[in-house]
């Protein structure tokens, strides 16, 4: 499919499952009645027999999507992230993870992006959750570009994945038709002075905040994670050898997402000063993104400051 | 008496024999509820399930999936002695680096069809290889057998309503009614009663038997696979430690106990004395 600004990823999510089913028997596709929201609903008038609705009921939905595995099937699941998380994360973890079963979990409106869900639907711990479990990939796409050129490699990837995906029209970052390699982090914008490591909507943040402080004379490198695990530790600690410092951009909490893997990665290989913008001990709330972004402090002057501070310390 | 239904209770009766001599070479281990679903195994296993010991993944096998992991040791008994793998092996039961872990691992164990242990989760991945089965019209049966207090947990009734509201007819679910659990008995800790009208209310075919008689349960599942348009539940009756005096009379002691040498001997003889 042609993408373009106005794209939805839930629309490259359906193309791509859409033309996987007719090609191969083996797909599934499972919703927990939220078909409608990741579009998935169509898929079940095609495919009625591989496009299943178990209901409200996410627990049964991996488990299904578990038994399905081991009969040979790859099942997409799909549900908000919060339910494909933390409500499934036992379901995730022994069903699924530990019985070694190919089941690709796709948990929708990550962080911020819930809006006007609210505190309930707002998941600032699915990363956490899931790098916790061994053996998942976690990824979560940049903007259409990228996504349609990840989601082959996640149907090829012969273990579980985490997708955490936007199902709107986050800003392009990268140019139509960009290869992208999913265990590969993506230098955007090369820099000297420090580096930011940045995952879904605030990747588009991190380039912002780079344009600003290039103004200011200030260079940095700008790295695209969208794959937290396993971290291409090697990219970031090539850039933390040059730069010296680093600050991390996430929409989820800074404990035990993108930041911490970050830090985690520095403090064993190249420990370097550095700051992880992301929710510091805050639930989820009602509001656009515009505001969520001020309430959790995840807007580009955040991140020109933080990389001010983080300078200080370096210097 | 007919042969078969003597063949099975001879099955049933080595398999007890393997759980006491499995669980005993460790010492300790879930032994009443491995015994109390010696029967259905020896019946599942020695007539009904079509699998085959040199190709544990054979394609079109049927499956059974025991959703009370713990019972693991009983599953292992069984696959032992229909030659899976060597009986000697059974005395390496939760010893580092076994095949055999105390849960049921379908990554470690020939011919054991799904991971459990989690208590609630089987019962959901049967479902699942039920459909599986379906869309790859291998014709097999999905055999599943939960516990009652897992039956408490809420997954258990997420899949009991999807196999129910979707006719999925190639399922056998079997409950181990032995009527406790690790800190009491069902009925004062969490009542399942009215237990087979809940499985009649979720759109199973119900049968409610004595669930150590191998008669019984031969006698359930082969009307149970008979009948199309409908998940099956079949609620066995079981006795917690059935076959073995002291593991019967631990009653609800009987989840996890400690079986020493001299215990072993005097299980064995009254295993090989009873029919």
């Amino acid at each position: 499919m042609e993408i373009n600004e106005k794209t939805l990823m839930r629309d490259v999510f359906i193309n791509f499952l859409r033309e996987k089913m007719t090609s191969d028997p083996r797909v599934v596709v499972i919703d927990a009645d939220l078909a409608k929201c990741a579009g998935t609903l169509a898929l079940e008038k095609e495919f009625p027999d591989r496009a299943l609705n178990v209901g409200i009921a996410e627990a049964n939905m991996t488990g299904i999507a578990a038994g399905l595995a081991t009969y040979g099937y790859i099942p997409f699941i799909t549900s908000f992230a919060p339910f494909a998380s933390r409500r499934i994360a036992d379901q995730a973890m022994i069903s699924v993870c530990y019985a070694k079963q190919n089941v690709k979990i796709v948990g929708t409106d990550p962080g911020i992006a819930a809006e006007l869900n609210g505190g309930t639907h707002m998941p600032f711990e699915d990363v956490a959750i899931y790098r916790a479990i061994p053996d998942i990939l976690i990824y979560e796409p940049t903007d259409a570009v990228e996504f349609a050129a990840a989601l082959p490699q996640i149907f090829d990837y012969p273990k579980p994945v985490y997708i955490r995906m936007h199902r709107k029209n986050p800003p392009l970052v990268h140019e139509p038709g960009a290869r992208f390699d999913l265990m590969k982090a993506d230098v955007l914008k090369e820099g000297g002075d420090i580096t930011f490591v940045a995952t879904g909507l605030m990747v588009k943040t991190a380039l912002d905040a780079a344009a600003r402080l290039e103004d200011e004379g200030i260079s940095a490198e700008v790295i695209c994670c969208p794959v937290c695990k396993p971290l291409d530790t090697q990219t970031l600690v090539t850039s933390f050898r040059k730069t010296g410092c680093a600050l991390t951009l996430e929409n989820h909490n800074v404990n035990g997402g993108l930041g911490s893997a970050v830090a985690e990665a520095a403090a064993e290989n190249c420990p370097v000063p550095m700051y992880r913008i992301g929710v510091r001990e805050k639930f989820g709330e009602v509001g656009k993104a515009d505001y969520l972004r001020k309430v959790y402090s995840l807007e580009t002057s955040d991140a020109v400051a933080a990389a001010k501070r983080v300078l200080a310390v370096k210097n | 008496m007919d042969a078969e239904i003597i063949r099975l209770k001879e099955l049933a009766k080595n398999i007890r024999a393997n759980i006491v001599e499995a669980i005993a070479s460790i010492g300790v281990g879930h032994i009443g509820g491995c015994l109390s679903i010696a029967d259905v195994l020896a019946v599942l296993y020695g007539k009904h399930m079509r699998y085959d010991p040199e190709n544990p993944k054979m394609a079109g096998r049927d499956r059974l999936i025991c959703s009370k992991g713990h019972a693991g040791p009983a599953v292992y008994s069984a696959l032992a002695e229909v030659g899976f793998f060597p009986k000697e092996e059974l005395k390496t039961l939760n010893k580092g680096g076994t095949r055999l872990p105390s849960h049921c691992d379908m990554n470690k164990t020939p011919g054991v069809d799904m991971t459990a242990g989690s208590l609630g989760q089987g019962l959901s991945a049967a479902v699942g290889a039920a459909i599986g089965s379906k869309l790859s019209k291998d014709g097999a049966t999905i055999y599943a057998i939960i516990g009652d207090g897992e039956s408490q947990e809420g997954q258990i009734w997420e899949a009991a309503m999807y196999a129910g509201s979707h006719h999925i007819d190639n399922l056998i679910v079997f409950t181990d009614y032995n009527k406790m659990q690790l800190d009491g008995t069902t009925a004062e800790i969490n009542d399942l009663e009215p237990l087979t009208d809940k499985w009649r209310a979720f759109n199973f075919e119900v049968w409610n038997i004595p669930g150590n008689d191998v008669e019984a349960i031969d006698k359930a599942v082969t009307e149970a696979k008979a009948v199309s348009g409908k998940p099956k539940m079949i609620v066995l009756n079981t006795v917690k430690g059935k076959g073995v005096s002291f593991v019967e009379a631990a009653k609800v002691g009987s989840h996890s106990m400690s079986v020493s040498e001299s215990d072993r001997e005097r299980a064995l003889k009254e295993i090989e004395g009873g029919c």
